[in-house]
């Protein structure tokens, strides 16, 4: 205990002499964070600084070894580091795909070259990554995706249509399921993990434009791409098996970015963005929210929050005392995300004739930015498997109900 | 503090599920219900319980207990709930022990609370009133103070484990302080007391109180005269957290008995639990009941902490409980469809048990008003 203590005192140290003043109280969310990648645009000097510091005592990837970039750290001491940059309410230096799925997968599956090639560059940002899995004709149904890999000598060459891949337009790289077996029975075993470079110049994105009006998915085409053998992660038609490790860290990202793994393990979390937005549109009466309907919907979306980080600590804390857990992942996406839908739906209610602007005249821009929100929380219970998935994966894996 | 059991609540969980199990199965329940048992519960099974030191759990090495909290105790309650057993714990552990337990001294505290502890008393608090809903202020009861002793009068309704109690803790208003409350010990054999046994649907142990005219000397005021309102307040958060723990494990059982049938039963040439519009719904009340699990630790840590936020926690778990135990027993019935229709099911059990246990201590629309009130909106 004692020698946690010491390191959290030398966290705490070094944060608050390295962390830049101007980012500390400014805590954000995955979507507002540092993507990384060639073509990002920092939004300030400190945010740049702030990702150097940090990758430089690899602490982008706390817990990854620090042969390969990051800080080598037990998972008690990365606690310890994330407590303490909560406590600064520092954002996080650096996000993405790279360090939240693909990063672990490689970790888990990769070869060393593989490793050693990407580890370093994702932990210090040069590296965006998108993900190819979604095509237009395999959804939910994932397995049945066409996009062909053909073995030529030492390269495959790939074609094929991938949707849904996020900022595939800024990527250096993508992680893809492709299919090396054609034959009709093959399915899951035919799929194979790859890692295509974007550069080849048989990729083309194509931004798809989404009912928010924002454009953060493409349409990837892929034509006669050439990508050598040793970008296959694991063993050749083993794909699915990656694939599901790797969702696994999608809807913990997920479920992290809807707010279920927030403030977790602390005190309980108030929603004054929510309470006050409420006493605000519908008046006070005595110090409570005017409408005793809304206000019965504030604190139930405030307790169920609560529930659900509370339950995320469990998980954490019985992964900590040795204790086994189930897929328990699906959860918390399916449950954080349906979650933060209410809570948008609830917004928009509150704001009533304020929430319908689209811009202009008429709408503050707290107004605008809550339809905005609204729009696209409806991304949350299709993306990284739709909840209907995430309840037949509960229904199998957990309750072993029957196919 | 962590969410996890250590070894030693591992070890607790383990021989309060083997013995229940063995002791106190459903069938018992049933027993005892069919024959109209007055108590509704088995006295000798409850001195059992008591030596495992189940009735001390809660309560100090001082006064015979085990100096454990109520992270232990809910563990018990779990068990209990899943079976359905019917033993005095809310009521005597969870209400009156706790509000004796916090009494200050005194020698009638020492005593009954000795009582609780070692599992030969019984003990129930009066907290409710006919007419009232879930605020604890909702005491119409009175209190005179006349020739040195305290004259009550007033009824009592839907007092937990009171059938075969040895005394009544009481709450009630003195007539020159109408404002604050006071508790009353009275003895049951004291004279102008009556105790009549309701019966609802869940079977629980729960009687009516009238007092005429019953004296109560000055040393049987539990804690201090006029303060009693923080006093009932906090055993009312404790036996709360016992209530949800209960709860729990009685939402937990209805939810296995579900998915059993789901495996077993067959139409249409396949097990129900292989369509998708059941699966979806049985996934749905497991992500509920998880989160009730987590609130009900929670809860309970936090009283055992002094934590800050232990009320709202306990709010928190009483409303979680309250809604996915309705829930979960609801779909219950449904998913058995016909079978879940019968006395013979014990599905029909849980869903009276549900029904009884969100009333009591306030329901979830209550306690989301009180987290509310308590987080200043």
């Amino acid at each position: 205990m004692t020698s946690q203590n010491n390191f959290r005192e030398e966290v705490r140290a070094w944060l608050n002499e390295n962390a830049p003043d101007a980012l500390k109280g400014t805590s954000a969310g995955m979507l507002d964070g540092v993507w990384g990648g060639r073509r990002w645009q920092f939004r300030s000097a400190a945010e740049k600084q702030w990702l150097e510091r940090m990758a430089g005592r690899g602490w982008t990837a706390p817990s990854w070894p620090k042969e390969y970039g990051g800080g080598g750290l037990l998972p008690e001491q990365a606690q310890i580091l994330s407590e303490e940059m909560k406590s600064f309410r520092l954002p996080p230096p650096l996000v993405g795909f790279g360090l939240a799925m693909i990063g672990p997968v490689l970790l888990r599956f990769g070869t060393e070259e593989q490793k050693a090639r990407h580890l370093p560059a994702i932990c210090r940002g040069e590296i965006r990554w998108c993900q190819g899995y979604s095509e237009p004709g395999a959804g939910s149904d994932l397995a049945s995706l066409q996009t062909r890999a053909v073995r030529e000598g030492d390269h495959f060459i790939i074609n094929g249509t991938k949707l849904w891949t996020s900022g595939a337009d800024r990527s250096e790289w993508m992680f893809a399921l492709v299919r090396t077996d054609q034959s009709p029975s093959a399915r899951q075993k035919g799929i194979t993990f790859i890692l295509i470079d974007m550069s080849d110049p048989g990729v083309a994105a194509s931004p798809i434009r989404l009912i928010s009006g924002e454009s953060d998915f493409c349409e990837t085409y892929l034509t006669d791409v050439r990508v050598p053998v040793e970008n296959v992660v694991h063993e050749i038609g083993e794909g699915w098996t990656v694939a599901k490790a790797l969702l696994g860290h999608e809807r913990i990202m997920i479920a992290e970015e809807t707010g279920a793994h927030k403030n977790s393990g602390g005190a309980i979390p108030a929603d004054v963005e929510l309470t006050s937005l409420a006493k605000t549109h519908l008046g006070e009466i005595a110090g409570r929210i005017g409408d005793q309907v809304v206000r019965d919907q504030v604190a139930a979306i405030e307790m169920d929050s609560c529930a659900i980080s509370l339950t995320v600590q469990r998980t954490r804390d019985a992964e900590l005392a040795g204790q086994a857990m189930g897929p328990e992942s699906s959860i918390f996406k399916a449950y954080g995300t349906e979650l933060s839908q209410r809570r948008n739906e609830l917004k928009m209610h509150i704001l009533g004739p304020q929430s319908v602007g689209e811009g202009g005249p008429g709408f503050d821009a707290d107004d605008l930015e809550a339809t905005l929100a609204w729009l696209k929380s409806k991304a949350e219970t299709i993306g990284g498997g739709t909840t209907e998935i995430q309840l037949n994966v509960i229904a199998k894996r957990v309750l072993g109900l029957p196919d | 503090m962590s969410l996890a059991l250590n070894s030693e609540q591992s070890l607790i969980a383990r021989t309060a599920r083997d013995f229940v199990r063995e002791e106190s199965p459903v069938a018992s329940f049933r027993t005892l219900r069919d024959r109209d048992d007055p108590l509704g519960y088995s006295r000798a099974l409850y001195t059992q319980m008591a030596g495992l030191g189940w009735t001390g759990i809660l309560f100090d090495e001082a006064h015979g207990g085990a100096g454990l909290g109520f992270a232990e105790m809910i563990i018990i309650m779990e068990e209990l709930g899943r079976s359905l057993a019917p033993q005095p714990f809310i009521g005597c552990v969870g209400l009156a022990g706790t509000a004796l337990a916090r009494s200050g001294a005194g020698e009638t505290k020492e005593k009954w609370l000795r009582g609780v502890v070692d599992g030969s008393r019984i003990v129930a608090l009066a907290h409710h009133e006919r007419g009232g809903r879930h605020d604890v202020v909702d005491v119409g009861a009175r209190a005179e103070f006349r020739d040195g002793v305290f004259v009550l009068n007033g009824a009592k309704s839907l007092v937990l484990d009171a059938c075969g109690a040895d005394a009544f803790i009481v709450p009630a208003r003195a007539v020159d302080a109408p404002g604050a409350l006071t508790l009353f010990l009275v003895e049951a054999n004291a004279p102008g007391l009556k105790v009549e046994r309701q019966r609802l649907i869940d079977h629980r142990n729960c009687a009516l109180l009238e007092l005429t005219n019953v004296s109560c000397p000055a040393s049987n005021v539990i804690g201090e005269v006029h303060r009693g309102s923080d006093l009932l307040e906090r055993s009312i958060e404790a036996a709360t957290v016992l209530l949800s723990g209960e709860m729990l494990g009685g939402m937990s059982q209805a939810f296995e008995l579900t998915l059993h049938h789901m495996k077993t039963r067959v139409q249409f040439g396949v097990p129900i639990g292989s369509f998708q519009a059941l699966k979806h719904r049985a996934s749905r009340l497991f992500m509920d009941i998880e989160l009730a699990r987590s609130a009900v630790l929670a809860a309970a840590r936090a009283l055992d902490c002094n934590s800050n936020d232990a009320s709202r926690l306990v709010s928190l778990a009483k409303a979680r409980c309250s809604d996915a135990y309705k829930l979960v027993a609801n779909e219950a019935v449904q998913i058995h469809a016909g079978m879940g229709m019968t006395d013979a099911c014990d599905i029909g059990l849980y869903l009276k048990r549900a029904r009884v246990s969100e009333t009591i201590f306030g329901d979830a629309r209550h306690h989301r008003n009180r987290w509310a009130q308590l987080s200043g909106y």
